[in-house]
């Protein structure tokens, strides 16, 4: 496969719920391999849906590949093998150890084609949790984990899996600066040495400003800016999309810094008559 | 670091292996207990000794313990092991710790199936008339859930919508069973009411027969199905992430789960406790990686309905109480003992 192939092709995407569609031929240009793309945008936007679409979770259609693999349509099982996909829910408490429902996330079903055996399930789980930093946690039973803990035990189930596309939704949402910090410095580091695609969903611009190749602006099921961080989130961007008035400046160390200053005059209350219905297992939205 | 916790994990295991090993022997010692005792006037030793040698025993004493004794007492412990089983494989596909098979109607199905049977006393065409109860009971039971699948797969099939028909289905043959009673004779009521407290003393070796068929059939399946099962409990959208059709798991989970419950509540009428209690007793002792937890479940169920059966031939003296009535007086002191210690070890 070359290089040019790698990467996420985003064609036409038709995907929603039951009676409100989100998408509609959505495109998006080519998402590289080894590359972050932050995906960014108000609420209601359609930023998981994006992503649950990708995923397989949603029913879609059109034409979204993957390298050379065609993913819609494709049975779940076997997108599971090229796509890791983590909510932004919390797991829930239960009675099983951190290290148990990371390997239990690995042999859900099979990653490769050939199975993967018992011994190295474990060492990849332990593996896995010592990227994070979390596996002094391996043997803590997950109902007793903080939020912030048990989010990053989701980010391990993720990444254990070694998709080669990786969607993130909010992963940073519950935790302290310094494990958010670890987070991103880890997605990008996957991203570079393993050649994953990876679309994460942030809220904090910054964080997105700071950490990622490209930014991807969504706004009502449409593309709004797309571009890198530079290019993407501008004053008259975040005027439009998010109906804030703002500076973009660059500090001293060539850093995007952005100031918001209050909201414009005329607030679409609009927004939040659109906000999306409340699913069973997402919780709320931040 | 990484070798230490590859270690750990390996004792985890161990660890789980040996409870459930543990759970195996009181298993087969609670059946022991629950063939020794009884009304009749039998030393205990004299029944261990009659089934080894069977030859030693006087007519009577052969028919006790072949005829009574161990049929029933193997009964008791099929259908703990298959309601335990079914409400373990429910907790976790509903994700609801109160689910049991009788949550959705199951057992309401079968008690309408009975009744019409007691009070219209019909029989099919080609059935023998001590088994149109029985199959009356079971056709009401496995009808009702496959209804119940058809009506969530209507509307999206997640787990509320399952429960929320369930109850509407409870509602429903309990409304219809009440009206079967209003209009029934004065004989027909009685056999309904004692037929619906759970009772194994209609048991036959070929009652004993089916049900361990059933669970030689649907225990294979649930065993395969464990690790989707623990993947499921990580969250819905993680496990579909990771690749598991929860739709098709939740579907023949269900159907795995009314075949046992109906062919337990055909034979031996309602038993509520053991299908809620079994699976959290497995769980309190063994966490919930289903590979140890289904087996572990399989195992507490038997056990608690052995120790209920032996009970109800103790408890009121020359009384055989019915052992729908004694399963939560056996079981109950577990379950609290174990949260309480569980509450312990947190705190």
């Amino acid at each position: 496969m070359t290089v040019a192939e790698e990467g996420l092709r985003v064609e036409s995407l038709s995907t929603g719920y039951r009676a409100r569609p989100v998408f509609q031929a959505f495109r998006l240009p080519h998402l590289s391999a080894g590359e972050v793309h932050a995906l960014i945008g108000p609420n209601a936007a359609g930023k998981s849906t994006l992503l649950r679409a990708l995923a397989g979770l949603l029913p879609a259609t059109g034409a979204v590949s993957l390298g050379a693999h065609e993913l819609l349509g494709m049975e779940l099982a076997e997108r599971a093998r090229h796509v890791t996909y983590m909510p932004q829910s919390l797991p829930q408490g239960i009675a099983l150890t951190v290290l148990e429902t990371v390997i239990g996330a690995l042999l859900a079903s099979r990653v490769q084609a050939v199975p993967v055996a018992g011994n190295e399930a474990v060492e990849r789980a332990a593996a896995t949790l010592q990227r994070i930093g979390i596996a002094h946690l391996a043997l803590e039973s997950l109902d007793r984990l903080s939020g912030g803990q048990r989010q990053l035990v989701s980010l391990a189930q993720a990444l254990v899996r070694e998709p080669r596309l990786l969607l993130l939704d909010e992963p940073i949402s519950a935790l302290d600066l310094q494990y958010q910090l670890r987070v991103m410095q880890l997605v990008r580091q996957l991203a570079r040495e393993q050649r994953v695609t990876v679309l994460i969903v942030l809220h904090d611009l910054q964080v997105a400003a700071q950490w990622s190749d490209r930014v991807i602006v969504l706004s009502q099921g449409a593309l709004a800016a797309f571009g890198t961080p530079a290019e993407a989130i501008t004053p008259e961007m975040l005027a439009q999309v998010y109906n804030v008035r703002a500076r973009v400046e660059r500090d001293s160390t060539g850093r995007l810094q952005i100031g918001v200053d209050g909201l414009l005059e005329e607030s679409p209350a609009a927004s939040l008559d659109s906000v999306e219905p409340m699913r069973r297992d997402s919780g709320l939205r931040a | 670091m990484q070798a230490s916790l590859v270690t750990a994990y390996r004792r985890l295991l161990v660890r789980r292996a040996a409870i459930v090993a543990v759970l195996a022997v009181v298993c087969i010692a609670a059946l022991m207990i629950d063939v020794m005792t009884g009304p009749s006037a039998l030393r205990p030793l004299e029944v261990l000794r009659g089934l080894w040698e069977p030859q030693h025993l006087t007519g009577p004493q052969a028919a006790i313990i072949w005829q009574v004794r161990l049929p029933w007492a193997l009964m008791a412990l099929l259908v703990g092991a298959a309601l335990s089983l079914a409400g373990a494989e429910m907790q976790t596909i509903l994700n609801n710790p109160l689910a049991s098979p009788f949550t959705l109607g199951v057992s309401s199905a079968a008690s309408f199936g009975a009744a019409l049977a007691l009070v219209l006393g019909t029989s099919l065409p080609g059935v023998p008339a001590d088994w149109l109860l029985p199959l009356n009971a079971f056709l009401f039971a496995f009808g009702s859930v496959l209804l119940l699948q058809a009506m969530s797969q209507l509307r999206g099939g997640g787990p509320e919508t399952v429960v929320l028909f369930g109850i509407a289905l409870v509602f429903a043959f309990n409304a219809a069973v009440a009206f079967v009673q209003f209009v029934s004779s004065q004989e027909a009521l009685q056999q309904l009411v004692f037929w619906s407290m759970g009772s194994l003393s209609r048991t036959t070796w070929p009652n004993v027969g089916v049900l361990s068929g059933v669970l030689l059939i649907v225990v294979p399946f649930s065993l395969r199905a464990a690790r989707r099962l623990t993947a499921l409990r990580l969250g819905e959208d993680r496990a579909r992430s990771f690749g598991v059709d929860v739709a098709r798991l939740r579907f023949f989970s269900l159907l795995r789960v009314s075949l046992l419950a109906a062919t337990c509540v055909a034979f031996v009428g309602t038993i509520g406790f053991i299908g809620l209690v079994g699976p959290h007793i497995a769980r309190l002792l063994l966490g919930e990686d289903h590979r140890f937890l289904l087996p572990a479940s399989v195992l507490t169920g038997a056990a608690i309905m052995s120790f209920a059966s032996a009970a109800s031939k103790t408890l009121v003296p020359g009384a055989l109480l019915p052992v729908g009535v004694v399963t939560a007086i056996v079981g109950v002191p577990v379950f609290l003992a174990l949260i309480f210690r569980r509450r312990e070890r947190l705190s």
